[in-house]
């Protein structure tokens, strides 16, 4: 053939003098404004530095091999692999209980009325029935609550029956126990060893800070955190317990000090979370709140912290920016159920509630503590899995989420790192279909995405960093880049 | 080298191939070739496969035998030796060497312009059936083993009839295939070659550039990168490792960076990327012109090129470079890789205290090098 064709991709204006072109399979190339226009009227020279890098990307195509189309069609298979399994986290909420009483807790209830709030024995075992109806090949079990630790015959009941079907089936199985850690003893340790669990608390920063995000009776939140996670680590091992942090109005003005804290306690990862819209912290807005703009000023100092503990050897991942990296730079798929499209909510993850209601998400689940039932799934006593994971209320959830097809999502230029979490745009402006020019979740990713495109572009020192969060491993000593 | 020479031969009417033996065995005598140094007391050469001999020897009547050999001690008992009846005796297989290989074929479909081992236009399948009697010869203890060419899989049926038989008998041996991994294209041929299942192989597979028409140049053979890529994919389908290997020469060193991003991109699943000097032989020397790039000159790019493998995770290796022109900062992808009967040193090597550690050169590369070949000091090693 003569000249040369286009393949599909999406661009944006990158600076003045730059502009970024994104291939359908996420790979991108930065080009010369003027470059652009060359390229899009087919006058580039063939066999120029920009031709040659445009088609080895898979940009354009210049002769009858049908190479190209088999590499891109892979690619494009590869990054969204996270499909394939289906639902592979399976969320049980052990008990809406809790002695913590967080300003910004969306669903919790400081009470003691166990009837009333704690999952059955029946509920739980139903639960699991559907979790191993599920096909994915390696399950994630995530317990929470509430405060999962005050209802510990439900955690043993769980973990135990789980893993023994796990182990019949073949099947591989993850547990998690999300926990503030506040009550936890010295037995429950020993069934954590003894079952290979994963820890996963809390902690929003120094104790000061901590303790004000995070009341609980005595005020010492902060102290039984810190004291959890040091015999945690005893026992358990150093990695087998993360936390994370909710950003609050209160921790805008400390990113320093808050990656000083998780410095400081021995974490290799940081995940900077603004607050989700939901339950109790949409109600206490006016405290806790702030705009997306303010967020991602601190998000953007946070990282400089972040990266100068790196650049100075000491290994700390930003959870968010990792996930980003790895589909920005890598080849590989990246399930993550509120950033994939279609989003991951009820085929990525499920929620078992403690009362047998499933939900397709924890937001989902929460919107349903508000009186909007619109993303319950069914319930375990009186639902078949068929009924759940393949009936209308999921369809239509999946559906309004595939943001190949929502309008501002389809052309941006980032698309193929992002997605759509339809219970969010639905918490926030009561459709499930997001008005991108105006939507916080389109301002906080479009945002990163440039800003950890420009870090990476600027310094590669700070590459080299991204790299190594990317591999989930420290810098090596030895280093040729 | 002396694997191999022309001798008398007597009661030789068809090819032989056996395992060779001084210690004289009890069972097993029809697959081995005693061996009979000079001067070695007369021996019981009855039911012997043959019988190799220094100098003459008449004393196993009815007996195969090859005599008149200068010298047997490059063989030891396990290495693996053809006699044809032309009186050509070669060693096979040598027990004691990390280096084995079977060169399968010595046609190939593509014609590098840097071949080291320059292709034949000779029908010589019907040596299929003396690789398959050496893989039954191997000792099943011997830890590596190659198979090469030409293009080995230019077999076809009978590449894979090779890889089943080392499953079969040398189930312990790790097996590695150098192959341009043009006929992986064909789908089912990947898919039969997955089938087989072997425990422990590697296909190594050249890829030269990121550009298909570059590619296809500096192997001469049109359409030879669109067979290769979507054969490293097919591989990879069916669970077939494969390393992939990159010259490195004028023309693939521009876009080396480039390669490497294409490689991190494409084929992650790559089980290692082998960045390799060029060897000093075979078609290069009719080709240098062309090809010739001192290596402290190509140093930029090929530290950059490996950085963006390592920062994606990926397992890199450098071989056939001098470290004295090899970037400090790539000594720990570097590998000792040239076999042991071709490492040499140069004059300029003299006083070095990195040699230990340095592949030095090919004996056959020592004309043509770099130009800033030096001896390092251990206060820089």
């Amino acid at each position: 053939m003569s000249g040369y064709g286009l393949l599909p991709f999406r661009f944006t204006r990158f600076d003045d003098a730059r502009t970024i072109v994104v291939n359908e399979a996420g790979e991108h190339h930065f080009l010369a404004n003027d470059d652009l226009q060359r390229f899009v009227m087919h006058e580039l020279p063939a066999g120029g530095d920009t031709f040659l890098d445009l088609k080895a990307k898979h940009f354009l195509f210049d002769s009858g091999s049908i190479a190209p189309f088999e590499l891109l069609a892979t690619k494009i298979r590869s990054k969204k692999a996270f499909l394939g399994g289906f639902t592979s986290l399976h969320i049980f909420v052990i008990s809406l209980r809790c002695e913590h009483s967080c300003h910004y807790c969306q669903v919790s209830r400081v009470s003691a009325d166990r009837e009333r709030y704690d999952m059955s024995e029946e509920t739980a075992r139903r639960a699991l029935d559907l979790a191993f109806r599920s096909p994915a090949p390696r399950l994630k079990i995530e317990l929470q609550g509430g405060e999962p630790l005050l209802h510990f015959e439900r955690v043993r009941q769980i973990v135990e029956e789980a893993q023994r079907r796990a182990a019949d089936e073949g099947r591989e199985i993850e547990v998690v126990v999300t926990s503030n850690l506040a009550m936890l003893d010295d037995d429950m340790l020993v069934f954590f060893h003894d079952h290979g669990v994963f820890l996963s608390t809390s902690v929003d920063g120094p104790e000061a800070l901590h303790n004000a995000n995070r009341p609980r009776p005595g005020n010492d939140s902060y102290a039984r955190a810190v004291d959890g996670i040091r015999r945690a680590r005893a026992v358990l091992g150093h990695d087998r317990v993360a936390a994370l942090m909710t950003t609050t109005r209160a921790s805008l003005q400390s990113p320093e000090a808050i990656v000083s804290e998780y410095l400081r306690l021995g974490f290799s990862s940081i995940f900077l979370r603004p607050l989700s819209p939901y339950g109790f912290a949409l109600r206490s807005i006016r405290t806790t709140g702030y705009s997306m703009r303010e967020f991602l000023d601190f998000y953007v100092r946070a990282l400089d912290c972040i990266l100068d503990a790196n650049a100075k050897g000491r290994y700390l991942a930003e959870t968010y920016a990792q996930l980003l990296l790895t589909r920005m730079l890598t080849p590989f798929a990246t399930g993550y159920v509120d950033l994939q499209s279609p989003a991951g909510a009820g085929i990525g993850a499920a929620v078992y509630n403690y009362d047998g209601d499933v939900y397709a998400s924890d937001e989902s689940r929460m919107l349903a503590e508000m009186g909007d039932t619109r993303f319950r799934l069914g319930n375990v006593h009186r639902d078949s899995y068929d009924a759940i994971f393949g009936g209308e209320a999921l369809r239509r959830i999946v559906a309004a989420s595939v943001a190949e097809s929502i309008p501002g999502c389809a052309d941006c230029a980032f698309l193929p790192w992002c997605g759509s979490d339809p219970v969010h745009h639905y918490a926030t402006t009561g459709d499930v279909v997001p008005h991108v020019p105006t939507s916080d979740f389109h301002e906080k990713n479009f945002f990163i995405f440039k800003h950890l495109l420009s870090l990476y572009e600027r310094d590669p020192a700070i590459r080299r960093i991204f790299w190594s969060w990317i591999r989930n491993e420290a810098v090596p000593s030895q280093e040729v880049a | 080298m002396r694997l191999h020479e022309v001798v008398a031969v007597n009661g030789v009417d068809r090819q032989l191939i056996g395992r060779v033996t001084r210690t004289p065995l009890s069972s097993g005598r029809s697959d081995a070739f005693l061996l009979i140094d000079d001067g070695a007391p007369a021996a019981d050469a009855a039911g012997y496969l043959g019988v190799l001999a220094v100098g003459d020897f008449s004393g196993a009547p009815g007996s195969p035998v090859a005599h008149g050999l200068r010298h047997l001690d490059y063989l030891d008992d396990g290495d693996v030796v053809v006699v044809d009846p032309t009186g050509f005796v070669r060693a096979l297989y040598r027990r004691a060497s990390q280096h084995n290989f079977i060169l399968a074929t010595e046609q190939c479909n593509s014609l590098c312009l840097m071949c080291s081992q320059p292709p034949k236009t000779i029908d010589d399948s019907h040596r299929l059936a003396e690789h398959l009697r050496l893989i039954d010869l191997i000792d099943p203890a011997t830890a590596e083993l190659g198979i090469t060419g030409g293009e080995p899989t230019l077999l076809r049926d009978g590449f894979l009839q090779l890889i089943a038989r080392c499953r079969e008998r040398l189930p312990h041996t790790a097996l590695h295939v150098l192959t341009n991994g043009r006929l992986f294209f064909y789908r089912s041929f990947a898919e039969k070659l997955g089938a087989i299942a072997h425990p422990d192989l590697v296909l190594g597979i050249p890829l030269y550039s990121d550009i298909d028409s570059h590619h296809d140049h500096i192997v001469q053979a049109p359409g030879a990168f669109e067979e290769t890529v979507i054969g490293l994919h097919h591989l990879d389908r069916y669970e077939v490792r494969v390393e992939i290997r990159v010259v490195l020469h004028a023309l693939s060193i521009p876009r080396l960076p480039q390669l490497a991003t294409f490689i991190a991109r494409n084929f992650p699943f790559a089980w290692q990327i082998a960045l390799m000097g060029l060897e000093m032989t075979g078609l290069v020397h009719r080709n240098l012109r062309a090809l010739w790039i001192d290596p402290a000159d190509y140093q930029k790019e090929l530290r950059e090129a490996a950085a963006i493998l390592v920062d994606a995770g990926m397992h890199v290796s450098i071989y056939n470079h001098q470290l004295c022109v090899l970037d400090r900062r790539l000594w720990s992808l570097a590998r000792k890789s040239i076999s042991d009967w071709k490492n040499v040193y140069l004059p300029e090597c003299n006083g070095c205290d990195a040699l230990e550690q340095c592949g030095g050169f090919f004996q056959s590369g020592t004309r043509i090098r770099s130009a800033r070949i030096h001896p390092l000091s251990s206060s820089a090693a």
